[in-house]
């Protein structure tokens, strides 16, 4: 194929496995909340324990469902808004292949327990150095194209995945230092709690870079196009990105309160944290407010109803975020199950809903239709995943503050006014209020394999689309 | 020069410097520039073709 056309196929290939690592990741998410209620339900002390399949769930809805949407809609969005081919397309299928193999030796070696315990960041050394090569190469096909671009100007949603890209390079490397002892197993270079606080600057950027500014690119891109709108205020958007990566790194330690990290480093993660609402807001008012002139489409487009809704989760997410980084507050939430609920207000509420919108959107158009198969299949989607989403985190909510005040009551005499099990006995509930949420969740996603499987039916040939030239 | 001045005067930058983009950002002079492209996403894609039958 040459230069007059875009190089579809490597957006094809990561839009097809960001289904298929959408129900992957979310079906280990949903034996494992069925695990904490049933905690016998699978062999314990095997490869399908909890502390095994947990890290697997959490890499794979991360990293190979969120990763491959933002693979194919950074691949398909630079194309489109410098009106040029990806820049080397080896070094792009590089990238599809090298993904996936990452992704398929995590899922090996994590069930069998090969771990650096680092949070996000549990793979060992071998896979971390194939990360980086493909993630190098990522950041060459993507600045490559940027550098062949036809326009001037570097579209705002550029510039998100540009400092995504660059960020998550960074925060890699840095993180995952380690000494090798044998081929599965090394130790961190960083000692005690600078080895924390390294570790939860990549942890929290993480959230930042990867779950957030670069799925706001895909925002910035996808939902003007779905509402048929401008951007809302484009100068909001030039303030709020750089609002957003300066504040971003700098939150970090908001995970290490009242650890032995010093106080002074506590209090800034709190106050950055704190300041990361209005950037945060920023995005989620200019996403929302695109729809201006065009609100009526929300009653008849499923896929729209994903995008706002997903902008909502955002802006909850984003409050809750930096209520929860204030230390006092903290001391309530930390450790217990609110923590997961806030997770997956911003994982499953804004991340998963925002990239399911996306793809409904993307995929006709990669495979040459007009839309979706089965567009009340789409509304069935939406409907099933928003209760799934709120029946988990107001689940999670109330189990998290119940277990914050159970485990802080005292008696008058100083002693603790409930065992450590009485907390989990009283969760069980919730824990089943949950796994129901997340199986709605689960559900939507075979909905969606069914719907693109009878849409792309027959069309893998597909003929990629044709370079438009800049007006 | 001690350590917290040297700390005092790279916030002061920094808070200029944000404080210069959004001067920048909302200066009359971009508005024309930004609403052509606010609406970058909406003029780069021809209409989709269904062709109605499959691939042979």
């Amino acid at each position: 194929m040459t230069a007059t056309h875009y190089n579809d196929k490597v957006v094809r290939q990561f839009a097809i496995m960001t289904v298929v690592w959408g129900i992957v990741g979310m079906l280990v998410g949903v034996l494992i909340a069925a695990q904490l209620l049933w905690p016998d339900l699978l062999p314990p002390y095997s490869f399908l324990s909890f502390a095994r399949l947990r890290p697997l769930h959490t890499n794979a809805v991360i990293f190979a469902f969120g990763g491959s949407a933002l693979f194919a809609t950074s691949y398909y969005i630079v194309q489109r808004t410098c009106h040029t081919r990806l820049f080397l397309d080896k070094l792009a299928a590089f990238t599809f292949w090298g993904w996936q193999a990452v992704i398929l030796l995590a899922a090996i070696t994590l069930p069998l327990g090969m771990t650096t315990s680092k949070e996000y960041a549990e793979l060992e050394w071998p896979i971390d150095i194939l990360i980086a090569v493909v993630w190098v190469a990522y950041a060459i096909v993507f600045f490559g194209t940027i550098a062949l671009r036809k326009v001037k100007h570097i579209y705002v949603a550029n510039w998100f995945f540009a400092a995504y890209i660059i960020t998550i390079a960074v925060l890699h490397i840095v993180n995952s230092l380690a000494i090798p002892v044998t081929l599965t197993k090394s130790y961190s270079v960083y000692p005690g709690v600078v080895d924390a606080m390294v570790q939860w600057w990549y942890g929290h950027n993480a959230v930042g870079f990867f779950l957030t500014a670069a799925f706001l690119g895909m925002m910035y891109y996808f939902v003007p196009k779905q509402a048929g709108r401008p951007v809302y205020s484009y100068r909001l958007s030039v303030v709020h990105f750089w609002a957003l990566i300066s504040t971003y790194m700098w939150a970090g330690p908001h995970h290490l309160h009242y650890t032995t990290l010093p106080d002074w480093a506590q209090s800034l993660g709190m106050v950055f944290s704190l300041i990361l609402l209005a950037p945060s807001w920023g995005g989620m008012i200019n996403g929302m407010m695109t729809l201006s002139g065009a609100w009526h489409k929300l009653r008849t487009d499923p896929i729209l109803k994903f995008m706002i809704v997903s902008l909502s989760f955002y802006g909850m997410s984003t409050f809750e975020g930096p209520m929860m980084s204030i230390k006092t507050v903290n001391s309530l939430s930390h450790y217990t199950d609110w923590t997961i609920g806030h997770v997956h207000s911003g994982a499953l509420g804004w991340v998963a809903m925002v990239s399911i919108g996306t793809m409904y959107a993307l995929i006709p158009k990669l495979y040459g239709r007009e839309q979706m198969y089965s567009v009340k299949l789409i509304d069935v989607h939406f409907w099933t995943t928003t209760v799934g989403v709120v029946l988990y985190i107001t689940s999670m909510w109330i189990a998290g503050v119940m277990q914050g005040l159970m485990w802080r009551a005292t008696n008058a005499d100083g002693t603790l006014t409930y065992a450590f099990i009485e907390s989990i006995k009283s969760t069980y509930p919730y824990y089943a209020v949950r796994l129901a949420g997340g199986t709605l969740v689960f559900a939507g996603m075979l909905l969606m394999a069914w719907n693109v499987w009878k849409t792309i039916a027959g069309r893998t040939t597909t003929a990629d689309s044709p370079v438009v030239q800049p007006a | 020069m001690d350590i917290g001045t040297v700390r005092g005067l790279i916030t002061a930058a920094l808070f200029i410097a944000f404080l210069a983009l959004v001067f920048w950002a909302y200066s009359k002079r971009r508005k024309a520039d930004f609403d052509e492209l606010a609406r970058m996403p909406l003029e780069d894609d021809p209409p989709v073709k269904d062709s109605g039958s499959k691939t042979p």
